[in-house]
């Protein structure tokens, strides 16, 4: 794809918007449709769009692989580390409540943080499993 | 704080390792890490069953939300006395599995290898722990799905076929079990076990109620391996590596024969299970199990391959059981339970070693190794016993109380295939012993060593614990009858 000047270039335009519209599934998630698990798949959309014009390489440099694992697992240690904050705070697992004064703002800090992890462990996650599939003959 | 929480700690400190252990550099570290975390989780499975084993309930509300609207975790007993067995298990595994896992995991997977360990544990403790039939779904496939990959980094690439062989069934399994669960649930509106068993009373007559109930038991007996739906699980067994076959065989099948008797006689009920014909399904499947599996397993070339036929015979015993359904059979069903999990947990540990030192399991491997490696192949004779159900080992306890529930019932001719089963187990554990000690060596096993110090301890803690429980079987056999009665199973 070296010599497609258009696909470059839209490329280049189209990533920052499917990564906003990600992020705007993201943290709209709370009131609207949406959520961690659809805005992480549409932000790892980006860079894989990315990679299919630019080629894996230039990808990986981006993305690379151990800077994802590293990434898959902060997610979960987001999620499950907000559960494990609240049981410190003296409440259960998960329960909100506690991350603020007012319940209400805890569920919404709760929620977003907890989104957050998913989010940021299926984005890295569906680029470990694109990139092991596209790359398989590299590897292999 | 912590006995508050002790219920959920078993499941969210695994979790937590998991990922931290998928990104841990080295082979020993990530071992290390996960070496800590099972016996930590030991630790507190004993703490719990020693707080619900006088009746007490341990009740926890995920998130705050209360019960039936929450998750719930609710222990008794029985559950405590699954995640004990499975927390045990892990914890014995894993100073067997340092060794091993060297020689069979290539290093950049070891932390990816040893995060699907926790994983899969997770999964496993969970559906012990939990009261939610739909978090039980949950936690069942992060188990299988963790064990998929696990099996499917044994060495040989014939690995990669057993895993997607178990995916399938896997998957349809638990594909069967969630329908299952959507119908009851359309019929209930609820998902919480306790309040989906009183709102299950009333309507026991309902067509929707007996579809779903047909579709959770077939969904569950494909997990657990029953005869005939048990053909994923010899060359799952076979090809896994050899902590994954020893973990898996101890645990998973248990597991979901826990989460068969949960759903059949706790959710359901014994009067729910008399209108429909489950009783007599599970004795005629549970009996051609036990006689099918174990002729399969004489003709086996592979001591794993083998092992893996006995262990279907094994969980016919223990279907068989719940067939019966009095509190005897119950009882037989979950001593069988910790007992199979001891005597397969130390036959597949000495099944490792020799894999570990010959590097195959095939029968013409392993002539006259018996003599070489003499820890290994005691094991296997004491293990083997067991299996048997020779008195004085704990496999004989759980054939014991077997036998007289069928007794009781004057079910002479179950009785009769009880013993037929045994029998049998002789043929297969001889045919293991003829060629590991009776046969002339062959080339291959001449400059066999004994397995290393760090397979042995474990393998031997195993082979001990089946003599001690065969000969103090009142904190098992108290438990069991504990459990048995929580079930609601009447005389």
């Amino acid at each position: 794809m070296k010599h497609n000047l258009i696909l470059r270039v839209i490329a280049k335009y189209l990533f920052p918007v499917i990564a906003l519209f990600a992020f705007y599934v993201q943290f709209h998630g709370d009131f609207g449709p949406g959520g961690g698990f659809q805005a992480g798949v549409i932000l790892s959309v980006a860079f894989i769009f990315y990679a299919l014009i630019f080629g894996l390489d230039t990808t990986e440099k981006i993305a690379p692989p151990y800077f994802l694992r590293i990434m898959a697992s902060t997610g979960i240690l987001l999620y499950a580390g907000t559960g494990v904050t609240t049981l410190f705070m003296g409440g259960n697992f998960l329960d909100y409540d506690l991350l603020s004064v007012n319940p209400i703002e805890g569920q919404h800090i709760g929620i977003l943080l907890v989104e957050l992890g998913v989010g940021i462990t299926v984005s890295s996650v569906m680029l470990i499993i694109f990139f092991a599939f596209a790359g398989w003959e590299k590897n292999d | 704080m912590i006995e508050q929480n002790l219920s959920l700690l078993l499941v969210v400190i695994p979790l937590l390792a998991a990922p931290v252990t998928a990104i841990l550099p080295g082979s020993r570290v990530p071992w290390l890490c996960t070496l800590i975390i099972t016996w930590l989780c030991f630790l507190l499975s004993i703490w719990q069953l020693s707080v619900v084993i006088d009746g007490n309930i341990i009740s926890y509300e995920l998130g705050g939300w209360s019960p039936p609207w929450g998750i719930e975790y609710r222990i008794d007993a029985l559950n405590a006395y699954i995640s004990l067995i499975v927390a045990g298990i892990a914890a014995i595994t894993l100073p067997f599995a340092l060794r091993t896992v060297e020689k069979e995991i290539p290093l950049r997977q070891t932390g990816l290898f040893y995060a699907a360990f926790l994983l899969c544990l997770v999964g496993l403790l969970g559906i012990a722990q939990t009261g939610d039939i739909f978090n039980l779904f949950v936690f069942l496939e992060i188990s299988s799905l963790s064990s998929y990959a696990l099996i499917a980094m044994g060495e040989q690439r014939r690995a990669l076929t057993a895993a997607y062989q178990y995916l399938i069934m896997g998957t349809i399994g638990a594909t069967f079990f969630l329908i299952g669960i959507g119908f009851v649930y359309s019929e209930t509106g609820t998902l919480n076990m306790m309040d989906l068993h009183q709102l299950l009373l009333p309507i026991y007559d309902h067509r929707t109620i007996h579809t779903g109930f047909a579709f959770i038991v077939v969904g569950i007996a494909l997990k657990l391996a029953l005869f005939p739906l048990h053909l994923w699980l010899p060359n799952a067994y076979k090809y896994a590596p050899s902590v994954i076959s020893v973990f898996l065989a101890a645990t998973a099948t248990k597991v979901a024969v826990y989460a068969m008797l949960r759903i059949v006689f706790g959710v359901f009920s014994s009067e729910f299970v008399d209108i429909t014909p489950t009783n007599h399904m599970f004795i005629v499947l549970g009996l051609s199990g036990v006689i099918v599996a174990s002729i399969a397993a004489i003709y086996q070339d592979d001591v794993k391959r083998l092992l893996a036929y006995s262990s279907v015979a094994q969980i016919g015993y223990m279907v068989l059981g719940m067939g019966l359904a009095t509190t005897l059979g119950i009882t037989a069903t979950v001593v069988h339970v910790f007992n199979h999990a001891l005597m397969k947990g130390a036959l597949f540990m000495a099944c490792g070693a020799l894999v570990y030192r010959v590097g195959s399991s095939q029968f013409d491997k392993l002539e006259g190794l018996g003599r070489k490696m003499p820890w290994t192949f005691a094991a296997i004779c004491i293990g083997g016993l067991s299996l048997i159900g020779v008195p004085g080992t704990a496999g004989f306890i759980s054939k014991w109380y077997l036998v007289i529930a069928a007794l009781e019932q004057q079910a002479w001719l179950i009785a009769f295939m009880i013993v037929l089963g045994s029998l049998l187990a002789v043929v297969y554990i001889w045919k293991i012993i003829e060629i590991m000690f009776f046969h002339a060596d062959s080339a291959s096993t001449t400059a066999v060593k004994e397995a290393p110090i760090s397979m042995l301890v474990p393998m031997w803690v195993l082979v001990i614990a089946n003599i001690y429980f065969g000969l103090n079987t009142e904190l098992m056999l108290s438990v069991a009858n504990t459990a048995a009665q929580i079930l609601g199973v009447s005389d």
